[in-house]
């Protein structure tokens, strides 16, 4: 169905300050930040970890490892989409045994695509904890999931969607509501 | 966007089909590195295995990928089943239907035979190997080998030696290199060339020295001895004097020039263990990748195909 843009709710700067936020608050977390790691879960997810691990090394945090994490192989509605999903490469480039590993994922939504995330991340070791970041929680839980850091609580419909757009991939760093375009 | 219902062989499949595949495949390439070495994609999925003839390297690639991918393996092998008490291919295949598989991957001496099967059964086939006619999830994992290696496919000089005349390997790398932009060169003695074989859009070459000159990749197939009935060459002295890759033949190929051989080989008579076990060769790595490929053939094909249902 096509969308179009109904309201924008973060722009560049916006979006610049959320991710600092989420940055300190996982500092806050772990004061140690020896054995923490962040996994960006695909596609924009990946781009925001790697923007979170940037601003914890200028916070003072020594190299924190970032990975990406692809679940299209994990989705539980593998069989049902309507168009089939491009899997694309996970690269952690480290081993999750015994790390605090930061899930990042743009918009938390129904929580379905954190399950298919844990259920990967969990095939690559044994964590010896993992949180969530989102940038957007637009409600409209599926599941009992939630985040641990949240960087804009944004209530929505069912029918609205949220787009998050990043210069790393659309060239802009800005945050919209979309809904339908009946025209 | 790979729509069939069956792979059956690498002629008639488009550039971006192929480009799919290969693309899937990376995402699979990880796996075997994981803690859990598989993926719940083909979770309640029945693949069946059938195998007319033998094949070690093949079979269990074909059903590795498929546990890789969570789905259920039967195997089914021709020698020790009704197959040896003279049960045809079709009451076989009937027979296998109603166990209600998603997916059969067949492997039988007739060519033809994956044709056959997948206008009688509404599941998905995947072929793997059809007497001398093709062998398309080889094709695709040579030529996912060549891109790992080589990058692109545009303007690559790929030479083919050896038994191209019983070589289901050869039909498919010509199909899917020459799909994929490369320029092909068969190599061989007179009497291993198909009639007209030029008509793929191949060179031929008998001089083994102006086939490797300058040479991307070079791959050598294996003599099949099971396959020959007559004198297709004098000797096998003769025929490794002539047609097997030494280091000595391969002094004209590029100097960053692989080398593949889809397996089993004979060293000594296509190709010297020096070349086989050099630095150029490629060759244990085309069995790695041959599980990705297989993985991202069955993934594309069994979940593609539940999702063009349900989207009707």
């Amino acid at each position: 169905m096509p969308m179009k843009p109904k309201k924008k709710l973060l722009d560049e700067a916006a979006v610049a300050r959320t991710v600092h936020r989420i940055a300190s608050q996982i500092l806050e977390h772990h004061p140690d930040p020896a054995t923490l790691a962040l996994v960006g879960v695909h596609t924009r997810g990946v781009p925001l970890a790697k923007r979170i691990v940037k601003v914890l090394e200028s916070l003072g945090a020594k190299k924190v490892p970032v990975g990406a994490l692809d679940i299209t192989l994990y989705r539980d509605d593998l069989t049902t989409i309507a168009a089939n999903p491009v899997v694309k490469e996970t690269t952690l480039g480290f081993s999750v045994d015994g790390r605090m590993v930061v899930l990042v994922d743009d918009v938390l939504f129904t929580g379905r695509t954190t399950r298919a995330a844990l259920d990967a991340l969990l095939d690559w070791g044994r964590p010896a904890r993992i949180q969530l970041a989102v940038l957007v929680d637009r409600g409209h839980r599926e599941l009992p999931i939630q985040a641990d850091y949240t960087g804009k609580i944004v209530p929505t419909t069912r029918e609205e969607n949220v787009e998050v757009r990043l210069k790393e991939i659309d060239g802009e760093d800005a945050i919209w509501v979309m809904e339908r375009d009946h025209a | 966007m790979l729509d069939r219902k069956d792979l059956l062989g690498l002629e008639g499949v488009g550039r971006e089909e192929i480009l799919e595949i290969l693309d899937t495949a990376k995402g699979f390439v990880d796996i075997p590195q994981r803690t859990v070495k598989k993926v719940p994609a083909l979770r309640g999925f029945t693949v069946v295995n059938a195998f007319y003839e033998s094949s070690t390297r093949t079979r269990t690639s074909f059903e590795i990928a498929a546990k890789r991918l969570s789905a259920d393996t039967i195997n089914f092998a021709a020698s020790s089943s009704s197959v040896s008490k003279g049960e045809t291919l079709l009451d076989t295949a009937k027979n296998l239907m109603a166990m209600a598989p998603d997916c059969i991957i067949l492997r039988h001496q007739l060519s033809g035979a994956a044709h056959f099967l997948s206008t009688q059964v509404t599941c998905h086939v995947v072929n793997a190997g059809d007497g001398t006619h093709e062998h398309p999830t080889q094709g695709l994992l040579d030529a996912f080998t060549i891109r790992e290696k080589k990058g692109a496919f545009e303007g690559l000089k790929v030479t083919i030696v050896g038994d191209i005349l019983h070589s289901r390997v050869a039909r498919s790398n010509i199909h899917g290199l020459s799909t994929l932009g490369a320029n092909v060169t068969l190599c061989a003695p007179p009497t291993l060339i198909p009639v007209a074989v030029e008509r793929l859009g191949v060179r031929v070459e008998h001089s083994l020295d102006r086939a490797v000159a300058g040479a991307d990749v070079v791959m050598a197939l294996r003599v099949q001895k099971e396959r020959m009935e007559g004198g297709y060459f004098p000797s096998p002295q003769e025929y490794f004097e002539l047609y097997g890759l030494t280091n000595a033949r391969m002094k004209g190929a590029d100097r960053e020039c692989i080398v593949m051989h889809p397996g089993p080989m004979n060293r000594g008579l296509e190709i010297a263990s020096e070349v086989a076990d050099g630095p150029r060769s490629v060759i244990l790595e085309q069995v790695s990748n041959g599980v990705a490929v297989r993985m991202a053939v069955l993934y594309l094909l069994v979940v593609g195909r539940k999702t063009r249902e349900t989207a009707d």
